[in-house]
């Protein structure tokens, strides 16, 4: 029992480390009133671009930050069309994502060709604090990565509600009217929460392929973007909620995969779907009292 | 150094010559000359399109003049936007605010600055921001969030943010237009205030009554033109502005012809009901209105108004108690049973909920006729009868507008009041709920609306009138009724006014009806 717990608690951080990053991307974006539904083509670019450029360099942090930065460009395009040219953003997002799901398979298939053998490279080495202590050691024997997006969610909440650039990032998501009366810039701020919004969720992504799997395949992002749209949701746009969000369904996400391995009598369709339920579940009950940026959705325009 | 008394001795803040602005097909600002003292209050007065707003927003940098010059403290000033009118000291005050409701007040007037630059040390400024507000006589809790504030402490920290920026010249684009009397009283206060500490104050308005008891000065404009230059008020009559404004005399005291009320058409019983937030709004209100009566209700905006017409018009759900029209209840039935049985409604917001904005004239004006023929034909709408119907109410009751395929957005405020009236009054109703009906209109308006009312009160209609405007509601209504916290506070017939004073003051009348509410507990 101590045995499955202990697992069952370090897969849950492993597992929540994409969504957390991912979710604190969307958190920049939509408190600054722009929903970014690019996030799932945003976290495959980063898984794709983190995975060529680390093949190529050799170097697995090189990866990371080409991914940020392609994380980043995916945000400022993002902005291009729903800050300038104020396009629907529904519309504008799911364009994003199509489009980098498929500049990232064409860019595979030029650089990698077509292979028998996926190719793949040396995953991020784990880091354990504890060494070889019962329990806390293989508990807290993850990846610095993880390690990372944890101390973000703090960070994140410093930066929204004691920082100067802070206030001006809610206020353009409350009230651009207001914000740009009082000589805040709306356009730059949007563009600088989506870019910095676009970096986090590319981290994220490329968080599957240079720690969790040292390879990238078509299935790697699994729809968990959309999570990350759902956890917004649940987590109120709240920082701290998003960590909790997180570790509910990667919690529920490890669970069923130890629930298929005890050899239950059901169809393994059904765990699969298990943590989808409870984020649908966890939705409806948090929904309610959910609290959206109020200039969500609507684009801005000076008269 | 002396107290300087005589207004010519005082240094000019700000000088304005020759301003020009066209706007297509409009001239707003035709050569208009402005000149403001320092540390007076100086009102601007014209009715609806006479051109003050636009003269300001020059002012404050939000338009660009097509010709003139600004001087302000002796320098020329080309202002590209209100950044560069704040850098000069001038800060205007709009009438929509510009407010982040889910913020903090220190947070709002903290927004957009230079300082802090980056690390916000809120507790810091709370008390900078308390301590401001202390010095003007403006009580303001730096930590409460925006929503959380009545519309008077909102205006209060617009003023609190232009004076933190540092303004010396305040431009108030009819800040009384939102506010209860109490807080009027407030405002004028704090104006006072800052005229003493040296600031100037121009006071866009178009009322009179306020700008003989607030100003120093008057610049009167109508038509874009100036009529009257930096008048000082103290000796001219309230007709002589009126006629200054408008280019005739107003009649101020209406001439109501006596009708004896017939049978009980409104009958409201124990009335209990939530607001939005679901706080008690109405306590126990009970009181009837009569055939061919204007029933006023008096009270501070928020003490139940909007809720007792929204659930009498069945738009909104009583928890408790009884309505009845004409002998039928219709207690928490839907909205189109209560048109059926001749409930007009004319409502508080009339750009949301009196009219469809994008849509026409003749789409709003048919909005409760589209279901009986001739505009109903069968399933589908006789557009030829729809036009017709709407081109006759056009004419009847004067709407200016190009055709009646005008979207109602384009309309001024009179204008779009007078679309909502003609729909509401042709359908010749037994009973109208008129909620601030003449709220932000110009006089030419007022007198229009006014005259409205008191023909369907001939007609026979019972009318229940809700509005802040005392001076309306003893002008109009054959008796008038107190509201204070959700209670009927009693009954004034001959208009007196200390009494209405009393009753909106929470002072219950001897007359009044006992509520059903002190039985229960």
């Amino acid at each position: 029992m101590e045995a499955f717990l202990v697992g069952l608690i370090a897969a849950t951080l492993r597992v929540a480390t994409p969504l957390i990053l991912g979710t604190l991307g969307e958190l920049f974006s939509e408190r600054s009133g722009i929903l970014n539904l690019g996030i799932e083509g945003t976290m495959f670019l980063g898984a794709f671009t983190g995975f060529a450029v680390a093949y190529l360099t050799g170097s697995l942090w090189l990866g990371l930050l080409a991914a940020v930065l392609a994380g980043m460009l995916a945000g400022l395009l993002m902005g291009l069309f729903t800050v300038t040219l104020g396009v629907n953003q529904h519309v504008s997002g799911l364009g994003i994502t199509l489009l980098m799901t498929g500049i990232s398979l064409f860019l595979y298939r030029v650089i990698f060709g077509e292979r028998s053998v996926q190719p793949s490279i040396p995953t991020f080495p784990k880091v354990s604090p504890f060494g070889d202590t019962p329990v806390l050691g293989p508990i807290f024997e993850q990846y610095l990565l993880t390690y990372i997006a944890i101390a973000l969610v703090p960070l994140v909440w410093w930066l929204l509600y004691r920082t100067s650039f802070g206030l001006r990032l809610r206020a353009v998501g409350e009230n651009p009217e207001a914000a740009d009366a009082a000589g805040v810039n709306v356009f730059r701020i949007r563009y600088i929460a989506l870019a910095i919004g676009g970096g986090l969720m590319a981290a994220g992504g490329a968080f599957l392929s240079l720690a969790q799997l040292g390879s990238f395949i078509f299935g790697i992002i699994a729809g968990r973007g959309w999570v990350c749209i759902a956890l917004i949701i649940f987590a109120n746009w709240i920082p701290s909620r998003v960590l909790w969000g997180a570790l509910l369904f990667g919690g529920v996400s490890a669970l069923q995969l130890r629930l298929q391995a005890t050899g239950a009598q059901l169809p393994y369709e059904l765990f699969l779907a298990l943590p989808y339920l409870v984020t649908i579940l966890a939705l409806v009950l948090a929904g309610r009292s959910a609290a959206a940026p109020a200039a969500l959705l609507k684009p801005y325009r000076r008269e | 150094m002396e107290a300087v008394q005589n207004s010519q001795e005082k240094p000019i803040a700000v000088q304005m010559s020759g301003i020009v602005k066209h706007f297509p097909g409009v001239l707003a600002n035709d050569h208009v000359d402005f000149t403001l003292l320092k540390g007076e209050i100086h009102a601007l007065l014209g009715e609806n399109g006479a051109g003050k707003s636009t003269l300001m927003n020059i002012l404050a940098g939000l338009y660009h003049p097509d010709a003139g010059t600004i001087v302000v403290n002796g320098k020329i000033c080309h202002f590209n936007s209100p950044r560069d009118a704040i850098h000069a000291g001038i800060g205007m005050i709009h009438q929509h605010f510009m407010l982040v409701p889910s913020m903090t007040v220190t947070e709002n007037i903290l927004l957009g600055l230079e300082e802090p630059r980056f690390r916000l040390r809120l507790p810091y400024y709370d008390e900078q921001i308390s301590a401001l507000g202390e010095r003007f006589g403006m009580k303001v809790d730096p930590k409460a969030r925006i929503w959380q504030l009545s519309v008077g402490e909102q205006q209060r920290v617009e003023i609190l943010k232009m004076l933190y920026r540092g303004a010396e010249i305040l431009i108030m684009d009819e800040p009384t237009a939102v506010l209860a009397p109490a807080e009027v009283e407030e405002l004028f206060h704090t104006l006072r205030r800052m005229r003493e500490e040296g600031k100037s104050i121009i006071f866009i308005s178009h009322k009179l009554n306020e700008v003989t008891s607030i100003a120093d000065r008057v610049t009167v404009l109508r038509r874009g033109k100036v009529t009257a230059a930096g008048l000082p008020l103290a000796g001219v009559s309230r007709a002589e502005l009126a006629r200054l404004m408008v280019g005739r005399e107003v009649v101020f005291n209406i001439q109501k012809k006596p009708v004896q009320p017939g049978e009980v058409v409104l009958k409201v019983e124990n009335l209990h009901a939530l607001n939005d937030r679901g706080l008690p709004a109405l306590r126990g209100v009970s009181f009837e209105v009569r055939r061919g009566e204007i029933v006023g209700l008096a009270g501070v905006a928020g003490n139940g108004q909007r809720e007792l017409a929204e659930v009498i018009t069945c738009m909104r759900k009583a928890e408790k108690g009884h309505v009845w029209v004409g002998g039928e209840e219709i207690t928490n039935c839907n909205v189109s049973k209560g048109i059926r049985k001749g409930v007009a409604h004319i409502p508080e917001d009339r750009n949301h909920v009196g009219t469809a904005p994008n849509l026409s004239v003749t789409d709003n004006v048919i909005l409760k006729k589209y279901k009986e023929p001739p505009i109903a034909s069968g399933w589908m709408l006789n557009h030829v009868a729809a036009t017709g119907y709407a081109e006759d109410l056009k004419k009847g009751f004067e709407i200016l507008v190009p055709t009646v395929e005008t979207p109602v957005r384009l309309l001024s405020g009179g204008n779009l009041q007078r679309v909502i009236l003609a729909r509401e009054i042709s359908a010749q109703p037994q009973l109208l709920i008129a909620v601030q009906p003449t709220r932000g209109l110009d006089v030419g308006a007022i007198e229009g609306v006014h005259r409205l009312l008191l023909a369907q009160r001939e007609a026979g209609a019972a009318i229940l009138l809700i509005s802040e405007e005392l001076e309306e509601l003893i002008d109009l209504s054959d008796r008038i009724l107190g509201i204070y916290e959700g209670q009927i506070m009693g009954e004034v017939t001959d208009g007196n006014i200390e009494a209405i004073g009393l009753m909106m003051t929470g002072t219950r009348l001897e007359n009044a009806p006992v509520s059903q509410e002190a039985h229960h507990e």
